[in-house]
């Protein structure tokens, strides 16, 4: 393969953060017309590679050449200008403005300095066509789907021109019919000559769609790769610097011994949300729940923890009749929730490890009773040794951790309460291979000493993994629930697609 | 998707809901006018509108500045206290003999330089906008008592012919220039929000600062333009309360920063910023205008009943902007 010259060379990069080196001599290269995946655990640096390139932080060693030529980006406005676009994980759109505003805001066109509405709305419809995607572009962005919305960062990044597009996490939030699309959309514009940086944790979706691969590993750089000389063994082993021993070992799941049943819910139902649904999960068991983004998973979990309220049905705990009417009376009941929307609903990005760890706890207790230092420090301690949060500083602010540590410190915060029923709404998404692991083994483990734990997640493997049960869904219905004996994600993708029990 | 967005396009057919405030604004409106109109002989008349606008131009002007503030998300206190040292800065002026236009300016530049000066200590220094125009306003106040404790009064030709002169409308209806002015500034101010890329750039920062940042938007332009624009339009508003009331006062326009606030927040724009109109605006001052008005024509009930209401009103407001919010903020699955 000859390469052509690279459209963008970084050598040398180094950034560093009080109290961590976040980037440390990293080079990196883009050639056109390449999608490149950029691989590392979380809080290997690919965030900070990424924000560095497009100027959201000053680099303090290397340079960057862009077209042969060295730049230095002082804002992402810049970087845009010279070419480089990003679509972040999160959907960084004004939700409150028209889908033909977030594509072209900043770039309107005019005439005389007033901003052409029409021409707006009819151009943004033709690139939205491109896309394959027909929708309303003068209706609010805040009345799509975030899967859509994502669609529309997508393209406002492509209409302004682009040599340089990165796309930091763009699938973690989509379906699979979505990411064909996205995928569609990418291999296009490929062909144009455009450099995609692709970051994904989906190793098949790297797999499918990247051509080459740089490996980070604790800010360093690990390697340069061809996708197709590379296994995903190998891959992993690089990610994480050590064997898969890990990941293989939980293959074996000990079948549940029969516990008593813990929760029982009868016909519990919350019109709208969630249509009525008979489940029982006992102590010690794990049950998964499958199903598409949207089909009534979370809300099962809501009404469980007494989030929402249920329209119809019953609830018994330890074969007792109860009514959660708040989370609080959930917790009280030793119940923890932890929820999908680990930023909007979990942490509090301003406190430290150490106040988010016993945040749970100490309203558990009231504030009447304060957790004395001692206590504090001896919790912080185990929890961020046992789930291996890094770093391990109990005093670090939780918004500089990566996301895979940000949702084990909101695990522990959960598990520091000692639950009996421990809900996971997608603990996984968005983290790393190696938090993964640590994260499915955690449940493995807490459920062998007696806790029940109900499990979320989109990943169909995942949950076959780790439950004794799974029920699936469809439509905001409980379609099925059976054991997990000799089930395979085909079972359950063809359970989900047919949504009878046959 | 298309099936989706089919059905999106069906719904939207119907009113949609960012118009929902506004329309409850001017149906309250509509309401109160009937309502007086059958209770009070003359008062379903043209001119109790226009009367509502003359009497509340320099309110209107202030809460047109209030309003591009909060739409960004953030709050101006200081208005009250600018609009009473752009009437104290002028009476003085004017005595010590400065000629009318050249006033006018110097009130302008200073209202427009304070604004520009908070604007700049919110967003460089990140400190939240509430303490920062609360010392504004401090200061401002404070400055109107340097100048004089007393009350100035204006006697210059051109400030008098100004507050004198009513515009024949045709029929027996007129206006004063203040209210001119007013409603020009409204139109300017509208076709700004509407039209310009400052304008969508203040919707773009008060829906998410963070987003627009990272959208190439020039966030930290934006955020001091609109404490420029608020400091411009209190100093206006001020001018215009002198034009009406032919005195500089320091103790003047005490607490008119919560008018405005009032009728912004009635006029159905959000206090978390990034939804709402200009329009809604001016509705809200005619509502609180016409609230005064129904209480004079009433006779015997106090003053004070005006700030009753406007109580109730901001209650009932405040509710419909957390149902709306509330509503919106749920994710379309």
């Amino acid at each position: 393969m000859a390469a052509p010259a690279p459209i963008l060379r970084m050598s040398g990069i180094g950034k560093q953060f009080p109290g961590v080196k976040a980037l440390d001599g990293v080079d990196f290269r883009l050639l056109p017309g390449e999608v490149h995946a950029l691989m590392g655990e979380n809080g290997a640096g690919k965030s900070t590679l990424i924000k560095v390139l497009t100027g959201v932080y000053d680099i303090d060693a290397g340079e960057i050449e862009l077209e042969g030529r060295p730049v230095a980006f002082s804002s992402p406005l810049a970087a845009q200008q010279a070419g480089i676009s990003t679509v972040y994980q999160e959907v960084n759109l004004c939700t409150n403005l028209s889908v033909a505003e977030n594509i072209f805001i900043g770039r309107e066109p005019r005439r005389l300095g007033r901003i052409q509405w029409k021409a707006m709305r009819r151009r943004a419809e033709e690139i939205l066509a491109r896309l394959d995607l027909d929708i309303d572009v003068s209706a609010p962005l805040s009345s799509y789907s975030l899967a859509l919305q994502q669609m529309v960062a997508i393209a406002r990044a492509v209409d302004i021109d682009a040599k340089v597009l990165i796309l930091d996490e763009p699938t973690s939030s989509l379906d699979a019919g979505e990411v064909a699309q996205l995928f569609t959309v990418m291999r296009r514009l490929k062909e144009q000559g455009i450099a995609i940086l692709f970051v994904s944790h989906f190793l098949d979706q790297i797999y499918e769609i990247s051509d080459r691969m740089t490996i980070l590993r604790n800010g360093t750089l690990v390697g340069e790769y061809l996708t197709s000389e590379l296994s995903q063994v190998e891959l992993i082993g690089k990610m994480i610097g050590r064997e898969l021993a890990d990941l293989e070992k939980l293959e074996e799941r000990p079948p549940a011994g029969e516990g008593a049943p813990l929760v029982q819910a009868e016909e519990l139902g919350r019109t709208g949300a969630i249509q009525p649904f008979t489940l029982t999960i006992h102590e010690g068991e794990v049950v998964g729940l499958a199903g598409l983004l949207g089909s009534g998973r979370t809300e099962i979990a809501r009404l469980l923890f007494g989030a929402d309220h249920a329209g119809t049905g019953s609830l018994k705990i330890d074969g007792e009749q109860v009514s959660l009417r708040t989370p609080r009376s959930a917790v009280a009941r030793k119940l923890a929730f932890c929820s999908e929307n680990r930023r909007a609903e979990g942490l509090i990005p301003d406190l430290t490890v150490r106040e988010n760890l016993i945040l749970a706890l100490q309203a558990s207790r009231g504030w009447t009773r304060p957790i004395p230092r001692r206590k504090q420090d001896e919790l912080v301690d185990k929890y961020i040794a046992a789930l291996n949060i890094r770093p391990a500083n109990p005093d670090q602010l939780i918004k500089n951790l990566s996301g895979g540590n940000q949702q084990k410190v909101l695990l522990a915060r959960w598990l520091i309460l000692e639950p009996r029923l421990l809900i996971l709404d997608e603990p996984t998404r968005g983290i790393d291979v190696g938090a993964k692991t640590e994260i499915q083994r955690l449940v493995a483990e807490l459920s062998d000493g007696g806790m029940a734990v109900l499990f979320i997640s989109a990943e169909l493997e995942e949950v076959l993994r780790l439950s004794h049960k799974v029920g699936v869904l469809r439509d905001r219905k409980l379609v099925a629930q059976m054991d997990n004996e000799g089930l395979t994600t085909d079972t359950l993708t063809e359970t989900i697609a047919s949504g009878a029990r046959s | 998707m298309t099936s989706i967005a089919g059905l999106r396009d069906l719904r939207r057919r119907t009113v949609p809901p960012k118009y929902i405030p506004v329309l409850v604004t001017a149906g309250l409106f509509l309401a109160m006018f009937v309502a007086g109109g059958i209770r009070y002989e003359n008062f379903a008349t043209g001119q109790i509108i226009l009367n509502v606008f003359i009497d509340n131009a320099f309110l209107l002007v202030v809460a047109v500045g209030m309003t591009f503030v909060i739409l960004t998300g953030g709050i101006d206190l200081s208005v009250g206290s600018v609009v009473a040292l752009a009437t104290m800065l002028s009476a003085s002026l004017l005595k010590d003999g400065w000629p009318a236009y050249a006033v006018m300016a110097l009130v302008l530049v200073i209202g427009a330089v304070l604004g520009l000066a908070m604007g700049a200590i919110i967003h460089y220094f990140e400190i939240q906008p509430f303490i920062v125009t609360l010392a504004g306003m401090f200061l401002a106040r404070g400055l109107c008592y340097t100048i004089s404790t007393e009350s100035i009064p204006i006697e210059n030709p051109t400030f008098t012919d100004i507050a004198q002169t009513r515009i024949n409308l045709g029929g027996d209806l007129s206006v004063s220039p203040s209210a001119v002015i007013a409603v020009v500034v409204v139109l300017i101010a509208a076709y700004v929000l509407h039209y310009t890329r400052l304008g969508r750039n203040v919707y773009a920062t008060g829906g998410s600062e963070q987003s627009a940042l990272l959208m190439g938007l020039p966030v930290a332009r934006t955020k001091i333009a609109v404490y420029t624009i608020s400091g411009f339009c209190s100093a206006l508003g001020g001018l215009l309360f002198a034009f009406y009331s032919l005195s500089g006062y320091g103790l003047s326009a005490v607490g008119m920063e919560l008018d405005a606030i009032a009728a912004v927040v009635i006029g159905g724009t959000l206090l978390t910023g990034g939804s709402g109109f200009l329009l809604g605006t001016v509705l809200g001052v005619l509502v609180l205008g016409l609230i005064q008005t129904i209480i004079s024509f009433e006779g015997t009930l106090s003053s004070w009943w005006t700030r009753i209401f406007i109580g109730l009103l901001l209650f009932v407001f405040i509710l419909l902007q957390r149902v709306f919010s509330g509503g919106s903020r749920r994710r379309t699955p």
